[in-house]
């Protein structure tokens, strides 16, 4: 009888949010796989039968390049994030606790700044009569004639400024955590600092640095925004061309089928990364052991 | 035992970095020169001329609308789910769990994507409705994993202690649990709040005609709007921003303090 009534309390307080998920979450994300199958409709929706002319449409030559070109840009712009996070949030974490957490909010602000305004603000900076373009001709750095917007090293610059933030804060966090008598330790033994860093540091606050890979990998494979008011034609991306589809061809199922290569893609470094953490756990965990 | 200077030389680039074009786009829009690049002076008419722009203040109050309704809806669906995620474990529990979890990790333009190609197949019409439910779905998971953070610290002998005085699990929760959680509740609801204002990607994919939020309006002016006035918006957003976290920083530190 107890145990009925329980299990009629969990189904009462599970279904709100599991109906509302499976419904507007599940359901939408396999019905972008399914329109891949489906044809278009003279009106831009979708119409009725099956067909594979989405999947053809595919092996349009002009993909590769946009493909290749959205993994190179995220994995940069990932690599570019991590290589600068990791020292900040070292520096963080071990900086005092006045200046700690005044520095903390300087990095908190710009993430819940709205990022139209910080992509904004780039698109300034960057524009032919903006402040950096003269500042470069005036060196001799440029040509005058040498437009800084419109591509690809203007999205990857963008990226970084924007998704930097998101990798600061797990690593910071996994630092804050780390016992850095080990450091000293490690040098007391002998290791020089730059040893020290990266192979006692580094490996303790690994979750952490594969924390900040994730939020920044996973939206640059995505990113839409950021192209398209800074890219041009020479610095799109996936997300580019789903948006294109749907708000310029009004062609629903050529977006899906993007959209789905788009979900596997995005699938594969989660899965990766879970696999790594998984193995990494098994293995023997020195950090663990020893704090 | 001499320590490298490195990482604060790349903290401080860092930060320069992430506030050189802030400021200089603060400074701009004090600028009375319709071009970034003339300095004629300091001036408050971009300011002036936001005031009389109706489709801005149009477009916030859809903003308003939509974030304070889907903040109501998804507090209620997030705190039930962190509730019955806490106190169960199950493979539902499981499965829940990793529906909430999922749309977090989940690049934005996909979940826009797919939200509007399921209003198209179930033929929903486009507007503040489809934009509500689509917050409501992303706001979900962070008010439940916020109340989830909170219930995981919380003592559950109170609730126990007001079960043997005789109190039903029922009234133990609402009376008892609920109070006691409400600043978690509202945490997760300031947040819920703050994505769904500043969401744009998602509310662009299913806006329909005469559902401009805030974000479509900013992002439409940045297209083709003039920049002065995106400065001047832009300012206030970021004071606006500057001030929230700044409060909800001391708000925790005072907490942590007692």
């Amino acid at each position: 009888m107890g145990s009925m009534r329980s299990s009629i309390n969990e189904w009462l307080m599970t279904f709100p949010s599991m109906s509302w998920l499976v419904v507007l979450f599940l359901i939408p994300t396999l019905i972008v796989f399914a329109i891949t199958f489906k044809p278009t409709d003279p009106y831009g929706g979708i119409g009725s039968g099956w067909t594979l002319e989405t999947l053809r449409s595919l092996g349009n030559p002009n993909y590769p390049a946009l493909i290749w070109r959205t993994i190179w840009l995220s994995i940069a712009t990932t690599a570019i994030c991590i290589l600068l996070a990791t020292p900040t949030g070292y520096f963080l974490a071990r900086a005092d606790k006045r200046w700690r957490q005044m520095l903390l909010l300087l990095v908190i602000v710009p993430f819940w700044t709205s990022f139209l305004i910080r992509i904004f603000a780039w698109k300034v900076l960057l524009h032919p009569e903006g402040f950096i373009k003269e500042a470069l001709v005036f060196l001799h750095f440029v040509q005058p004639d040498t437009s800084l917007l419109y591509n690809a090293g203007a999205v990857l610059l963008v990226s970084v400024y924007t998704f930097l933030p998101f990798s600061i804060l797990p690593i910071y966090a996994a630092a804050e955590k780390f016992d850095f008598r080990l450091i000293e330790a490690a040098r007391d033994l002998g290791a020089h600092q730059v040893q020290a860093f990266i192979r006692i540091f580094l490996p303790g606050i690994r979750r952490g640095l594969l924390t900040g890979v994730l939020v920044v990998l996973i939206p640059a494979l995505g990113s839409y925004v950021i192209p398209d008011i800074v890219g041009g034609p020479s610095g799109e991306m996936l997300g580019n061309k789903i948006a294109q589809r749907v708000f310029v061809d009004r062609n629903l199922p050529h977006a899906s089928g993007l959209s789905a290569f788009l979900i596997l893609a995005v699938l594969l470094p989660m899965l990766a990364v879970l696999l790594l953490q998984r193995k990494k756990e098994r293995a023997t965990p020195i950090i663990e052991e020893a704090s | 035992m001499k320590r490298s200077r490195l990482p604060l030389i790349i903290t401080v680039v860092v930060l320069i970095f992430f506030y050189l074009p802030i400021l200089i786009l603060v400074i701009n829009s004090f600028n009375a020169s319709r071009f970034g690049s003339t300095w004629e002076g300091w001036s408050l008419r971009w300011y002036a001329r936001l005031w009389h722009e109706r489709e801005i203040w149009l477009a916030l109050e859809n903003s308003l609308i939509i974030g304070i309704s889907a903040t109501l809806l998804s507090v209620v669906l997030g705190t039930t789910a962190a509730f019955a995620l806490h106190r169960y474990q199950s493979q539902l529990q499981r499965i829940h769990y990793t529906l909430i979890y999922t749309p977090l990790v989940v690049p934005e333009i996909l979940m826009g994507i797919s939200l509007l190609l399921f209003f198209a197949a179930i033929g929903l019409e486009l507007g503040l409705f489809t934009i509500f439910l689509a917050h409501v779905t992303f706001c979900i998971s962070f008010v439940a994993l916020v109340v989830l953070g909170r219930l995981q610290d919380f003592d559950f002998s109170i609730v126990e202690a007001a079960q043997d005085l005789g109190a039903n699990w029922w009234t133990a929760c609402w009376k008892v649990l609920l109070p006691l959680l409400a600043p978690g509740i509202v945490a997760g609801g300031l947040l819920a709040f703050t994505l769904s204002i500043d969401d744009f990607v998602i509310s662009f994919f299913v806006a329909g005609p005469g559902s401009t939020t805030l974000p479509i309006r900013i992002y439409s002016m940045i297209k083709h709007g003039s920049p002065p006035l995106i400065n001047a918006l832009s300012s206030i957003l970021l004071l606006l921003t500057f001030l929230a976290v700044w409060l909800s920083q001391r708000l925790t530190i005072e907490k942590s303090a007692v």
